[in-house]
């Protein structure tokens, strides 16, 4: 059987992947597939905690659907915004949207 | 070392691996499909865990779904995608920093928690996980609620991704 901490190690490595892609990426679709990675390493957590905790609560996996659902949620609206702004503004750099900073 | 432990690390380090291409490489497209790696990786893991219906779900909506919206996004934007400049902005080094940092946070309160050693109980006879999980979803005393305000959020995140992305010319 494997330990809990594999997966919560895991879970915080790829967490941290998924935070430097946001943090560093100039490209507005490139900061979303960051955020994906961070929903997922959450999700993992949620899972892993459900299968070592008490196994006839369902909560871990059922948060773990909600958290699939906000996900699809974010992306939809997210790429939106992105093909709304590239239309407008000719770019999808991060960098370049700066109308709204002082 | 049990079979399934080596299972887990070939998986584990597979999927860090991709979603360290998915941060890295300048090509999004490429990106992309490492991203649908990386969620095929965590795919691997919940079934590992137990979790079928989640793995499922982890393949039809987030491969299916997400990482081909992706796709769309990036070869609507193309312009942008291939341009010579680079990839990371001038201060990627500080998101480094504050990534690495984190993982070490973390790692230290893991450090310190009791419960790390601890492996799951065998699945007692008989239980069926999928069962289980569809009637915490739709029992009144279960999450019937939660389920009901995901499927609203859901209509208004269609309702306002096909009015931002519709083109009124």
């Amino acid at each position: 059987m494997i330990p809990l901490s594999w997966y919560l190690l895991f879970s915080a490595a790829l967490f941290s992947i998924g935070l430097f892609g946001v943090l560093s990426r100039r490209n507005a679709v490139a900061i979303l597939l960051g955020v994906e990675l961070m929903l997922n390493a959450i999700n993992v957590n949620l899972v892993a905690f459900w299968r070592y905790g008490d196994i006839a609560v369902m909560a871990g996996q059922v948060f773990a659907i909600i958290v699939f659902a906000v996900a699809a949620a974010e992306v939809s609206v997210g790429l939106a915004l992105v093909i709304s702004v590239y239309r407008r503004r000719n770019t999808v750099i991060a960098e370049d949207l700066d109308l709204l900073k002082w | 070392m049990t079979t399934e432990q080596i299972i887990f690390l070939i998986v584990a380090g597979a999927t860090l691996a991709a979603g360290l291409l998915v941060v890295t490489s300048r090509n999004l497209i490429h990106a992309a499909l490492w991203l649908v790696a990386t969620l095929f990786g965590v795919a691997i893991l919940y079934t590992l865990l137990n979790a079928g219906f989640i793995a499922v779900v982890q393949v039809v909506v987030y491969i299916g779904a997400i990482a081909i919206l992706f796709i769309f996004a990036v070869m609507l934007t193309r312009k942008d995608m291939r341009d010579s400049g680079p990839q990371h902005n001038k201060t990627w080094w500080l998101g480094a920093l504050v990534s690495l940092l984190t993982f070490g946070g973390l790692f230290a309160v893991l450090g310190q928690w009791s419960g790390l050693a601890k492996t799951g109980a065998e699945l007692p006879a008989g239980f069926d996980s999928v069962a289980a999980l569809g009637e915490a979803l739709t029992s009144a005393n279960g999450y019937v609620l939660p389920f009901e305000v995901a499927s609203v959020l859901l209509l208004a995140a269609m309702v306002g991704a096909v009015y931002l992305a519709f083109n009124k010319k």
